[in-house]
């Protein structure tokens, strides 16, 4: 059962009832589910949960949805690889590879969109919507076509064609939009104000935003129902960050586990990276930039969420890291090469963000680490084709052996 | 009518300029701020707009020009 409260401004403590809101009428900040704690707690053990089903609905007591009401695709409970290899390169005993690169459309963003495809069921939306360059959309015309809603999908008009395909094949209603970037932050926003649509990142925000808790949730059970002693988490408006965090915040209130420790870093690209510059700068505030970087499911310029996480950062202790745009695909590799998981780019920011903490002896070799990888590489693939570079041979013994020496093999 | 709800983030050199009172006097804009925060390198205002469309569209305009970033209070909601 829901264990809901109310919904409450994250910037004044406002309440209001659960509907689809997501701006407080009073200080316009954002509202965020929250959740009768005790009634959890009675209601919820390790062994309840270990027999619930194996994916992220078997923590649907967490959740603003009921279990038997979810919109499931089979999302979540994604593997925790132990990265022995990765590891051992950057001198870490005991690295984990949190892969959310496996869900239903491939990304993470299955999670809070199952959440609030529910949701806008229960609220008798007829339309789910969203603004998107990728994963989001994908994510949303899947599951907009299984509740068998209306689906419309936004994106700008210069997206690249593959990644409208991976969405398109669902049959939503695609829209490109012509402008800039901010022109259709700006719209999108306006539509969602004037319009009767379940906009999952918009008014429907605070729902959604919960879904991305159950990644928090799913680590601390794999490892055994204890807390990582660091995380590091990929970062565009800086939500799933501060969402892991209150998922590992909340295992303790409830008592499933003793208490956490874990450090909560984040990881941009350098070419968007206004976290981490307000991070290094000591500053609350988070100037907008504009984006210029080949992780594009990180390219968030103004994020919603990034003095929250600014927040998380400094009650755990966590540092923010910025990858190089070169060091991207580099990221990409290394994982792949070591532990044969084929991230996008996000991931590889990831990677590489992890490698420099430890260069900067941000995390120990004994210390427990989950790197999170939040999309899968056949969503980016033309940001590592160039590493294709084959032997070319005739199909004869004597051809082969010359081009394997030509190629140095 | 319509009501608009946005956020300015003035860049160090216009922070000592009345954008918002000049965007209600130049404008048949009503200005109600919800939020401020003015820091020494950068100043942010969360304030919601009532006017016509046209005038709303007009007022946004000419603050856009004067280098004040506009966005919705949301932040960005084009996502990856």
């Amino acid at each position: 059962m829901s264990h809901v409260k109310s919904l409450r401004c994250r910037g004044c403590g406002s309440e209001y009832p659960v509907e689809p809101l997501n701006v407080c009428e009073f200080c316009f900040g954002p509202l965020e589910v929250s959740y009768d704690y005790e009634s959890i707690a009675r209601s919820v053990t390790r062994e309840s949960i270990e027999k619930g089903p194996a994916t992220m609905w078997r923590y649907d007591d967490f959740l603003p949805v009921d279990r038997k009401d979810a919109v499931d695709m089979g999302t979540g409970f994604t593997p925790l690889v132990r990265a022995k290899n990765l590891g051992r390169m950057f001198g870490l005993d005991h690295l984990y590879i949190k892969n959310d690169a496996v869900n239903p459309t491939y990304s993470f963003k299955d999670r809070p969109v199952s959440v609030t495809t529910a949701k806008a069921l229960e609220f008798e939306f007829e339309v789910l919507a969203c603004v998107s360059t990728g994963n989001l959309m994908g994510s949303v015309a899947a599951h907009g076509a299984r509740a068998g809603m209306k689906t419309m999908v936004f994106f700008p008009a210069s997206l690249e064609k593959g990644k409208i395909v991976g969405a398109a094949v669902y049959g939503p209603t695609l829209v490109a939009l012509e402008g800039t970037y901010d022109d259709a932050n700006r719209f999108c926003s306006e539509l969602a104000d004037n319009n009767r649509w379940a906009f999952v990142n918009i008014n429907m925000r605070p729902y959604y935003a919960e879904g991305s808790k159950t990644l928090g949730y799913e680590v601390i059970e794999q490892l055994g129902w204890k807390a990582p002693d660091h995380c590091v988490v990929p970062a565009a408006s800086g939500e799933l960050h501060t969402k892991i965090w209150k998922g590992i915040q909340e295992m303790t209130d409830v008592g499933l586990i003793d208490g956490a420790n874990t450090k909560m870093h984040l990881a941009q690209p350098e070419g968007s990276s206004p976290i981490v510059e307000a991070f290094r700068t000591g500053s609350k505030q988070v100037r907008p930039v504009k984006p210029d970087t080949i992780a594009k499911s990180l390219a968030i310029g103004n994020p919603a969420a990034g003095p929250f996480a600014l927040e998380v950062l400094a009650a755990t202790g966590g540092t923010a890291v910025a990858a190089l745009e070169e060091e991207v695909e580099e990221g990409i590799r290394l994982l792949a090469e070591t532990e044969g998981i084929f991230t996008e780019t996000a991931g590889g920011v990831v990677i590489s963000g992890l490698r420099r903490l430890v260069n900067e002896g941000k995390i120990g070799r004994d210390e427990v680490t989950v790197a999170y990888v939040t999309g899968n590489g056949f969503k980016t693939i033309e940001v590592v084709e160039d590493n294709v570079r084959p032997v070319h041979s005739a199909p004869n013994l004597d051809s082969f052996e010359d081009a394997m020496e030509a190629h140095g093999a | 009518m319509s009501n608009r709800r946005v956020r300015f983030t003035f860049p160090q050199k216009l922070i000592p300029i009345p954008v918002v009172y000049e965007l209600g006097k130049k404008f048949e804009i009503v200005t109600n701020i919800r939020r401020a925060d003015v820091r020494e390198d950068m100043g942010r205002v969360v304030l919601e707009l009532e006017g016509d469309d046209a005038e709303i569209e007009n007022g946004l305009e000419w603050v856009a020009s004067t280098s004040v970033r506009i966005d919705p209070v949301v932040g960005d909601v084009v996502e990856g």
